[in-house]
């Protein structure tokens, strides 16, 4: 990214006079007037490419046209957006890159929201008058959570820049040269084959269909359809802050209720909120690091410290490619969706006395590589597959508008008891530093009686954007049970995409680190930037998703998850206690090491 | 007429290096600048403006690149540069060093020269006994030394950034300039990059000075040039010849008789037909990247026109959509004209379209040219459509 | 862990040139001449030891066309396909070489000791029709020296 220093200067663009930031880009001086530059190989989370060439415009003085997204102001610079020669220059690349998209839109999943589209209806392409292939030149590769048809690609290497900026998995790359360059993986690996970790980031980032989530939606309409099964659905905090974007909302609308009546009238038996094991998450975990604190500084076994967070699975593929040796750094916990599919087929089932054979577990996540974790053979301690199918928002929305349902119109609906209980710190898990903020509430009030000293129980310094956030804690009179922790300052920190992920881990593998507690997100902002939410995406669609969070946890009355009234229940009537027999049964899990290359 | 600055010796090798130092470095990028000397690559770009960037940029080092990877169609003289005059080519590096000041040379040499590599090594190994190279030059407070790096087989290379990219272990692809080189080039640093013959031109001026220099060419191409000559001629060969010298007088050194066409400055240059043969080639006229290939009448321009269409094609880097969508249109196109079917105007309208939007808006110079033979040759030689 | 080996000649040859990822071209060119192709396992062999992706590795190998990242003979016979070249002969080269190899352009022979392609300009413009053997340039080729060069690297071999 471009440093923008304050030294203004002065640039005309399509005959307006307008002051530029010295080091700015035409298009950044564009975009703050409202004038439109079509582009196609940038985004705002990426590194400059400059390859598409759609953005290219006229400068005078210059004989050949110039890209807007790489090309610095300079004083007194003269642009034109729309010349003729732009516009037949724009129409061109159009339809060289639409002549080699090969690929129905009437059948595709970006259709109608696609940039390749969108921009061939803007500039009226009528007709391309180069020939496509008549056949299909690549397979489709379906056999995980991401689908790839290479077909639709139209190389502007925005998944790869994601993959390797973002998340520095680099698990795809361009492979060849001129017209022989796709989008791959060295010797036609299939992305299961590599170290790709299913966070979906690349989905999120294609312009066109190329890159697609694996579609769950048809197995979720037979089993709703089939009056033999009980379908349960869980819905993940970070739907609710996006999905009303699927229905050309602007970010930041929240529709907790809408959401909840538009899953009823789909016709699922039953409507929870994965908030619910976010709050069960936090005394599992919580107590697991007290517990580990507890052996680390009083019995002084080898213990691991920092503990890292369990929760994103884009995470855990990560770390298992990448840094087995930590694997034991890990919460033992499962995620909230696991826990709740655990629990569905037990706990649930008891209650009910449901025949756990007939109920269908569905869970809509924000996230790709949610599929792959509910579909880990170890993820079967209810003694069936305890998640049977994963929807992203995206797939979800699309159900929702093939019921012919309009979701703005629809009146709001509560979630089901008792598993749709939930409080507001359940709810900010949808956030980067939201598991750290709500596992402190719990855990300082658990260790000293009292409610953490933050003003309204807002742990600020955790929240944010900042790829990785630190924060400490000092624990001042606990109650006697935890006295070995009087004065201990407990410090954590947040780290939200891999990238982020791989400094904080780093420092842990050559013992330098300072932490007790690591939260690690794989996607940026969090679940609500997660690779199954609604695209687009940029940073500040991802601010205003998290405000849509946090606004949330403020309205509830309950926003301390040990303060949950059905999870206390739970362990009442079921597991026990934190970190118990039966706990440990189902709602935890282990780990295993994955081939690094 | 031909001459021979480039291709007979200069001066003694102690002599012209120990003049060279008597200079002050910012004094040899001015010289450099006064000789009037152009790349020679064919960009054309003025050297000593090249050098005075990079020796005025900070860096803790700095990289003087030899870019020897000639793979413009046509194109042979540095061939005949590395071979023959190699000490010339090591004087000018070591000079452009000095007068940016840097310590490291780099010869970029293409894959397909590799058969040369091993003399051009045991020549800097002896250059290096004899203390022209490596640490106190001449007793002199100054190092510099040389290293040869090999293209695999990618003529985008021979572009400048792409150049850097394939030094730096990548996929050669043009980089987004800026920066340029002269202010981030190879590994970050400064960077000066210069074809052979452009450095070879170096101990010349240094010998002789800039006045004498410019005696020959042109007020804006001064000097002589090499030229590769090809074709339907008796005499193909390089000649060494004054900037500005005009089509018909090459094609009368050569023995090139029945001309039809002249293609100029590679594939991406230009197609003369004999209405055009009395123009000059230097940086105002025709390219002057060095490369002439001569077709008789004999030839179908068409076939020629697939040939370099497919090249461009096969070399395309593939990162910018009007270079490598483009060049395949174009490539399918001609294709279908050489194997005799008739492209209706609208076709042809649309082609040429084609044509103009990779020229603007490709990203490097490769996408920017590839369609010149396309436009030219449709122009000059509407017959053989 | 799994535990591979990494291949002997890549540990020498990346460890020559310090693991530099700037040398990743000289690393793989070595490599092609010393084994005539890439294989997967070379290719993870060289990213673990330059401890960069694999997939980076594929991307520059593939870019680069004499870096071979399929089965290539051990001598590969290049024919120059440009202009000057082709106006002066290349294709009786290429068919007089296929009808010798008995191997089509682009194919490898079954002994694997032949690789014949086409490639562009090899800067014998003057000197055509013109050929790369390996790193060894040929010009003013003719169908029936290049097919005596190629019986004479033949013979070597058996000898």
């Amino acid at each position: 990214m471009q440093t923008a220093t304050e030294t203004m200067l002065n640039i005309k663009i399509n005959g307006k006079e307008l002051q530029a930031k010295q080091g700015e880009t035409i298009l950044d001086v564009a975009k703050r007037n409202n004038i439109h530059i079509p582009t196609l190989c940038y985004h705002d989370d990426l590194c400059l490419s400059g390859i598409c060439r759609v953005c290219a415009v006229d400068v005078e003085g210059q004989r050949l046209l110039q890209t807007a997204c790489n090309t610095p102001v300079i004083p007194e610079m003269v642009v034109n957006t729309n010349s003729q020669r732009v516009r037949k220059a724009r129409k061109m690349i159009l339809e060289l890159l639409l002549s080699e998209h090969v690929g129905e839109c009437t059948t595709c999943k970006r259709n109608l929201n696609c940039e390749l589209q969108e921009l061939a209806s803007l500039y009226g392409i009528e007709e391309v008058r180069f020939k496509k292939p008549e056949e299909k030149r690549f397979p489709i590769e379906e056999n995980s959570p991401i689908v790839r048809d290479n077909d639709k690609c139209i190389l502007c290497r925005r998944c790869v820049r994601v993959c390797e900026e973002i998340q520095e998995v680099e698990a795809i790359t361009p492979v060849g040269r001129g017209k022989e360059t796709s989008i791959g993986c060295l010797y036609d690996l299939t992305l299961d084959e590599t170290v790709c970790v299913f966070c979906g980031q690349c989905i999120n980032r294609c312009p066109t269909g190329a890159l697609t989530e694996k579609d769950a939606t048809k197995d979720v309409w037979r089993a709703i359809e089939d009056p033999a099964k009980h379908v349960v659905v869980q819905t993940a905090p970070a739907i609710r802050a996006a999905l009303a974007e699927e229905f050309d909302v602007p970010p930041g609308e929240r529709v907790t209720g809408k959401m909840t009546a538009a899953l009823k009238m789909l016709g699922f038996d039953t409507v929870f909120d994965t908030d619910f094991t976010a709050d069960l998450t936090i005394i599992e975990e919580g107590t697991e690091l007290l517990t580990r604190l507890k052996k680390a500084l009083v019995d002084k076994s080898d213990v691991s410290i920092p503990m890292f967070t369990s929760c994103s699975p884009g995470w855990i593929n990560y770390i298992e490619h990448h840094y087995p040796d930590l694997l034991s750094n890990l919460s033992t916990c499962k995620s909230p969706q696991q826990m709740f599919g655990a629990l569905i087929k037990t706990y649930y089932a008891q209650k009910k006395g449901l025949d756990p054979d007939s109920i269908v577990s569905v869970s809509v996540m924000p996230c790709t590589a949610k599929k792959y974790e509910a579909d880990r053979p170890e993820m079967t301690d209810s003694g069936y597959k305890d998640v049977d199918y994963v929807l992203t928002t995206r797939e979800l929305a699309r159900m929702i508008k093939q019921a012919g349902l309009d979701l703005m119109e629809i009146e709001d609906a509560e979630f089901d008891a008792p598993m749709g209980i939930s409080t507001g710190a359940g709810v900010i898990f949808g956030a980067t530093g939201g598991v750290m903020e709500a596992a402190i509430r719990t855990a300082y009030e658990l260790v000293t009686g009292r409610e953490v000293p933050f003003e309204n129980l807002d742990i600020k310094p955790v929240r944010g954007m900042d790829g990785i956030r630190a924060a400490s804690v000092t624990i001042t009179d606990p109650s006697p049970e935890w006295s070995f922790l009087d004065g201990a300052e407990v410090k954590v920190a947040v780290a939200h995409t891999l990238s982020n992920a791989r400094k904080l881990m780093d420092e842990v593998r050559e013992g330098k680190s300072p932490y007790h507690f690591i939260e690690v997100m794989a996607c940026p902002g969090g679940c609500l930037g997660g690779g199954g939410q609604p695209i687009p995406t940029a940073p500040d669609i991802r601010k205003k998703r998290a405000q849509a969070i946090y606004t949330e946890d403020d309205c509830l009355a309950l926003r301390k998850s040990h303060e949950n009234p059905a999870v206390k229940q739970l362990y009442e009537e079921f597991l026990g206690e934190p970190n118990g027999h039966k706990s440990h049964e189902l709602l935890h899990t282990h780990y295993t090491e994955k081939s690094n290359w | 007429m031909q001459r021979s600055r480039l291709l007979s010796p200069i001066c003694e090798y102690t002599e012209l290096l120990n003049r060279a130092f008597s200079y002050q470095p910012q004094a040899i990028v001015e010289l450099i600048k006064d000789s009037g000397l152009r790349g020679r690559g064919g960009a054309g770009f003025p050297t000593g403006l090249k050098w005075d960037f990079t020796a005025k940029a900070e860096g803790k080092k700095k990289y003087v690149i030899c870019n020897a990877d000639e793979g413009e169609p046509g194109t042979f003289k540095d061939r005949v540069l590395l071979l023959e005059s190699t000490d010339k080519l090591i004087q000018g590096m070591t000079i452009a060093g000095y007068a940016v000041g840097s310590n490291y040379g780099i010869i970029y040499l293409r894959a397909e020269y590799k058969w040369m590599l091993n003399d051009l090594m045991n020549k800097t190994d002896e250059m290096k006994n004899r203390g022209y190279l490596g640490k106190n030059i001449l007793g002199k407070d100054f190092d510099f030394d040389i290293e040869f790096r090999l293209n695999a087989g990618a003529y985008v290379c021979g572009e400048e950034t792409a150049l850097i990219e394939s030094l730096e272990g990548k996929r050669g692809e043009a980089r987004n300039k800026p920066p340029y080189p002269a202010q981030e080039g190879y590994l970050g640093y400064p960077t000066v990059i210069n074809n052979v013959e452009t450095f070879c031109n170096v101990p010349y001026i240094i010998c002789h000075g800039a006045e004498e220099f410019k005696k020959f060419g042109t007020d804006k191409s001064c000097g002589t040039k090499l030229f590769s000559i090809s074709g339907d001629c008796e005499a193909p060969g390089v000649y060494e010849l004054d900037l500005g010298s005009k089509v018909q007088d090459m094609l009368d050194l050569v023995g090139s008789r029945n001309t039809k066409a002249v293609q100029i400055g590679g594939a991406g240059g230009a197609t003369a037909s004999e209405k055009d043969f009395d123009k000059p080639i230097c940086y105002e006229g025709y390219p002057p990247g060095g490369s002439i290939m001569i077709f008789n009448k004999s030839r179908n321009m068409v076939h020629v026109l697939r040939n370099f269409m497919e090249f461009f094609e096969e070399e395309s880097c593939g990162q910018c959509t009007p270079c490598r969508e483009g060049t395949k249109r174009l490539t399918d196109a001609v294709i279908r004209i050489d194997r005799g079917e008739k492209l209706n105007d609208e076709e042809m309208k649309t082609l040429l379209e084609l044509a103009e939007v990779m020229k603007i808006t490709s990203k490097c110079g490769l996408g920017q040219t590839a369609a010149n033979p396309f436009v030219y040759i449709y122009e000059n030689f509407r017959e053989d459509f | 862990m799994k535990t591979f080996e990494i291949d002997r000649d890549v540990m020498e040859i990346a460890g020559r040139y310090q693991k530099a990822k700037e040398y990743l071209l000289p690393i793989l060119q070595e490599l092609v001449g010393k084994k005539g192709y890439l294989t997967e396992k070379i290719i993870r062999d060289v990213a673990k030891e330059m401890n960069i992706s694999p997939n980076e590795v594929y991307g520059v190998a593939t870019f680069y066309s004499f870096i071979k990242t399929k089965p290539t003979g051990k001598y590969v016979i290049r024919i120059c396909q440009t202009i000057g070249c082709d106006l002066a002969g290349k294709d009786e080269l290429i068919k007089a070489l296929e009808k010798e190899l008995r191997v089509k352009c682009s194919g490898t022979t079954d002994d694997m000791m032949f690789t014949l392609e086409k490639t562009n300009c090899i800067g014998m413009c003057d000197q055509g029709p013109a050929m790369l053997i390996n790193d060894e340039v040929y010009a003013r080729m003719d169908s029936k020296k290049a097919v005596e060069l190629v019986k004479e690297y033949k013979a070597k071999e058996n000898s």
